[in-house]
């Protein structure tokens, strides 16, 4: 595997959860590098999402361990998450579409004036400062997110998750309800981010996507860990044969999944 | 790169459109008020004329005070995506307690009419409201029992408790002071109170536009034009001094001026006195409580939080927001808001009894759903619902000047409801 040297940004040891006496996630383990971009594979059910609702503090595990930055952490919250610096975009953006983009993208993390209101002027401020970057086109700062095209609800969802100088950062299906010149977009912004040293985890269905994007891919079947590999040392033929049948290919680290 | 000049406005749909988008007036709202226009204006001339007198109005904004309190409550509640039934029964059982602390109990220690008897009274009130909307907010967030069944629950117990405090027994009369928060000639505030507390709402309109303004500029945001800015102001500072002229040219009854006369010692002239009332206690107390929880939703963090969940709870819980706390707290206000009507309702009845706020529930719901409060969750405005209040007690206290039978009056105010909501959903999908 690459970069042993180096202390993993995430490191999910041992993961496992059940609802209702399914095993959604069981027995998983992953992790992130610095700079580093993992996939995160599977079919729908494979329990990608509830791995990664985990680590962004939606879900308690029922067992195994999370390490930051090589220690201990306790995320039992999704506030707790973004303590350590792990923000998310869902797949379903997650926003209230009442409130306008600023709102948003500051929920539960609003910028107070001195009197302890909202300080609704520098909020729209920042928010057109990041929109800029992200969505240049971007006008709507006053109407509420319902109002707003896939693309630009996305656009708030992306702004949310990096204005606060996120670390780690989980994209659930980021390009899923995109076009393509939206698509090619959130790739750019993947590597824009990854030079900056942001660890991402990429989480989707399409492997075409993710071995443009990732360095890494983990693949999950049944709850279970199929194996991990280097995107260079397997081909996307190999790594469909993991997701479909469980199979482990040589240039993969197995794991307990692999039949 | 070629990238259009960012600082260009989006074109707008019609020029109407832009017109009032550049004023950033609430369109909906707009349509309130023409709504209640129109029918008061329906029921003045119905009435010959009585409805559209200082009289008639004064006593109008009083009737409304009570609803209208509870009413801004209500609209957090359903923004949450919850409701809560029990507001009439709060305000019973409130009411027989504060009536027992004033008549009973504090008189045997303070004496009668002590200063404090009303302040206690008062305080009483709402930190009993408080505690038991408090209650239910946890029953509700944190045992996850559906708000409809736990504030059903609420309606019978809390009606309950209230015939329970003595058995049934009506108290009364309440303590001299206290009465001036139901209104009447105790709680007139009288000219020179009203027009001082009128300018002073002028200057702060003026400031509040002033500032927020400035503060746009200062971040480079498009703004309204002068002009309009200015309108908006004469517009508001307008109505402000309507009202209070109203308030003001409705005079005290002849026996109570005279009586006034007497005790400062004014010599009663021959064609008597003209003591204008004044805005009346209960309404000033209804525009504060309006006026702090339009602040509590939108310009504090409590509010956004409120909304935000009633848009997307799932957002608001992912988002790192304590949703259950917020929605104990919505509650806990929602129960403070009983208290204060349960004050200004006892006080104007000048009697305590179990039966106080006897479907106030109702009429609560309905402002807030005629202001505009959408039962979805996630949309409504705290000044709608007390429109929504003052429409409602327009339409009743129109019909009883029209002698229009009780039960016909219930007829009307129902199916005006249901109106109301059909007319705002086709709104509401014609703007989206």
């Amino acid at each position: 595997m690459q970069g042993n040297g180096t202390t993993p940004l995430v490191e999910m040891r041992n993961i496992s959860i059940a609802f209702g006496g399914i095993k959604a996630v069981d027995g998983v383990s992953v992790d992130l590098r610095p700079g580093e971009v993992v996939g995160l594979l599977g079919h729908n059910g494979a329990g990608k999402s509830t791995l990664i609702k985990i680590l962004s503090g939606a879900y308690k595990p029922d067992a195994g361990e999370i390490y930051v930055n090589g220690e201990r952490a306790d995320i039992d919250t999704p506030r707790d998450a973004k303590g350590y610096g792990i923000e998310t975009i869902y797949q379903t953006l997650a926003l209230a579409d009442n409130i306008d983009a600023a709102g948003n993208i500051f929920l539960g993390r609003e910028v107070l004036t001195t009197y302890g209101t909202l300080d609704d002027a520098t909020m729209e401020a920042e928010t057109r400062k990041v929109m800029a970057r992200l969505n240049p086109h971007f006008r709507r700062f006053k109407e509420p997110v319902k109002a707003l095209s896939g693309g630009q609800r996305q656009s708030v969802a992306i702004a949310r998750a990096i204005y606060f100088n996120a670390r780690v950062l989980i994209m659930d299906e980021p390009t899923a309800a995109l076009g393509p010149a939206e698509t090619q977009q959130v790739a750019d912004l993947v590597l824009q981010l990854k030079k900056e040293g942001i660890g991402i985890f990429l989480i989707s269905h399409d492997i075409h996507d993710v071995f443009g994007l990732a360095d890494r891919v983990s693949v999950m079947k049944n709850g279970k860990l199929v194996g991990s590999a280097n995107v260079q040392d397997v081909t996307q033929d190999e790594v469909l044969g993991m997701i479909i049948l469980g199979k482990c290919p040589p240039g993969a680290v197995p794991g307990p999944g692999a039949s | 790169m070629t990238v259009p000049a960012a600082t260009t406005a989006p074109p707008q749909s019609t020029a109407s459109g832009s017109l009032l988008s550049r004023l950033e007036i609430d369109v909906r709202m707009l349509g309130m008020v023409a709504a209640l226009a129109v029918i008061w204006v329906l029921f003045d001339l119905l009435s010959g004329g009585l409805f559209l007198t200082p009289r008639n109005l004064w006593n109008l904004s009083v009737q409304t005070a009570s609803i209208a309190v509870m009413a801004t409550g209500m609209v957090l509640v359903i923004v949450t995506r919850n409701i809560d039934l029990s507001v009439g029964a709060i305000l019973g059982v409130v009411a027989m307690i504060i009536g027992v602390v004033q008549v009973q109990l504090l008189p045997s220690w303070l004496g009668f009419n002590h200063w404090l008897t009303a302040p206690i009274a008062v305080l009483v009130a709402v930190t009993v409201g408080g505690l038991i909307g408090l209650f239910q907010g946890w029953l509700i967030a944190y045992l996850a029992i559906p708000s409809f069944i736990v504030t059903l629950g609420g309606l019978l117990v809390w009606r309950g408790a209230a015939w329970w405090v003595t058995t049934g027994q009506t108290i009364a009369p309440m303590d001299a002071n206290f009465k001036a928060l139901g209104g009447g000639i105790e709680g007139a505030l009288g000219a020179t109170t009203t027009w001082i507390i009128a300018a002073v709402a002028c200057g702060l309109i003026v400031v509040a536009l002033g500032f927020s303004r400035r503060r746009r500029v200062r971040f480079g945001f498009p703004v309204r034009p002068a002009w309009a800015e200015a309108a908006i102001a004469l517009v508001a500072c307008g109505a402000v001094l309507g009202a209070a002229a109203i308030a003001n040219s409705y005079p005290l009854p002849v026996r109570t001026a005279r009586r006034w006369a007497e005790a400062n010692g004014i010599p009663w002239p021959e064609g008597g006195l003209f003591i204008p009332h004044g805005v009346a206690l209960p309404v000033l107390v209804a525009i504060l409580v309006g006026l702090v929880m339009t602040f509590l939703a939108r310009r504090m963090r409590f509010g956004r939080y409120v909304f935000a969940i009633g848009g997307n709870p799932e957002a608001a819980e992912l988002s790192g927001i304590n949703t259950r706390w917020t929605l104990m707290k919505v509650f806990g206000l929602m129960g403070f808001l009983c208290g204060i009507s349960a004050c200004i309702s006892t006080a104007r009845l000048n009697a305590a009894t179990n039966a106080a706020g006897t479907l106030d529930e109702l009429y609560v719901i309905a402002s807030a759903v005629i202001g505009g409060t959408s039962l979805a969750g996630g949309i409504g405005t705290i000044a709608g619902a007390m429109l929504g209040a003052l429409v409602m007690q327009s339409l009743q206290s129109g019909m009883v000047l029209l002698g229009v039978d009780a039960p016909l009056q219930n007829i009307v105010v129902g199916a005006v409801l249901v109106l109301a909501v059909w007319v705002d959903g086709l709104y509401r999908r014609r703007i989206k």
